[in-house]
């Protein structure tokens, strides 16, 4: 492919020099190797290295590339530069503190995650080889254990936003129903008794924005769906 | 830990939901086979005890339904805990003011 320019306005903030954000604009001449969003931000770097964004394994595994691009939220190193309509739009994920330019505090994000225990509570000891689960047990947990972590969906949810510290968030939320989902933990009615609670989870009115922006292609909504129907299962 | 409430009024804002869309068409039914629309007929459709129950239920369905939903916005909007109570404490005094008013004008059709 011969040479292309791209055209950014890209939100920047350096809290120990800027009085408050700005946009700036700036144009890149991309190589041929160049595919993804990520690859135009390395790009741009090289021209400006003061722009600040995370970036480790640039292919969608370690979700430290999330931004909000053209007003959705995603991973740069997935998305195709080429498909964008220019000017790229480039701001840091909406409803989190910003460190700067595009990388933002997660520590509330996380805060949530670890409050919903994210690993297997079984008090039986464990037997010689490994706890074994049936495939179709196994199954259960397809759509859940592939999360990131990224915070792309927990951002984009106007629940998240109002109440951070309150709203478990989607995130959080469909990792609480992988454990719940799981035939080997044994926690289920502690997680239940941990979630049942009108802003923990029922901040949720599935507007199904977390749906719409995972770019693992997972479904917080209908994991939520399934807390609720095991807290209904478990109450009637 | 959770605060042990949310699911009797997730399940309930839901039932409401669902009863006040079947009344809907009920009293739509109802009301489009009146005779005549006048004043006598229409509060010969509310004589009937059935009928008083069922639009009374729409009512404190609707009250509930209501409730629910007003809570969670000053949950989402209203930061401080102070003005929040109060609005909840005016909200919830105004709507079974509304309930009751309702009741009296039911049995008084």
């Amino acid at each position: 492919m011969s040479k292309r320019s791209v055209h950014f306005k890209i939100y920047r903030y350096d809290p120990d020099k800027d009085e408050k954000p700005y946009m700036q604009d700036i144009t890149v001449e991309l190589e041929a190797s160049d595919k993804k969003l990520l690859d135009a931000l390395m790009r741009l770097r090289g021209k400006d290295d003061s722009l600040s964004f995370r970036r480790s394994c640039r292919e969608g595994v370690c979700g430290s590339d999330a931004m909000n691009i053209n007003g959705k939220n995603g991973l740069a190193c997935l998305t195709a530069i080429d498909d964008l309509p220019q000017p790229v739009v480039l701001r840091p994920l909406p409803g989190l503190p910003v460190i700067r330019d595009l990388i933002v505090d997660m520590t509330q994000f996380f805060k949530q995650y670890h409050s919903i225990k994210p690993y297997l509570i079984n008090e039986n000891p464990p037997p010689e080889r490994e706890r074994l689960q049936s495939p179709e047990d196994r199954e259960e947990l397809n759509g859940l254990y592939e999360c990131i972590l990224c915070a792309c969906c927990s951002t984009s949810c106007p629940s998240f936003w109002w109440n951070p510290d309150k709203f478990v968030g989607p995130a959080g939320l469909l990792a609480a129903y992988r454990f719940l989902a799981d035939t080997r933990d044994e926690a289920t009615s502690e997680r239940l008794d941990n979630l049942e609670d009108p802003y923990r989870l029922f901040r949720c009115h599935s507007i199904m924005n977390c749906v719409d922006v995972c770019p693992k292609g997972l479904n917080p909504t209908r994991a939520i769906g399934k807390i609720k129907d095991m807290m209904v299962a478990r109450a009637v | 830990m959770g605060a042990h409430y949310g699911l009797r009024d997730w399940i309930g804002q839901r039932v409401t939901a669902v009863y006040m869309a079947l009344y809907t068409v009920i009293f739509a039914f109802c009301a489009l086979s009146l005779p005549e629309m006048s004043y006598d007929a229409w509060s010969n459709l509310f004589r009937g005890g059935l009928m008083r129950f069922l639009t009374l239920l729409f009512f404190l369905s609707l009250f509930y339904h209501a409730w629910v939903g007003v809570r969670d916005i000053f949950m989402d909007y209203i930061k401080p805990v102070g003005i929040r109570l109060a609005l909840h404490v005016v909200v919830l005094f105004l709507l079974i003011g509304y309930a009751g008013w309702a009741a009296q004008i039911l049995w008084r059709l």
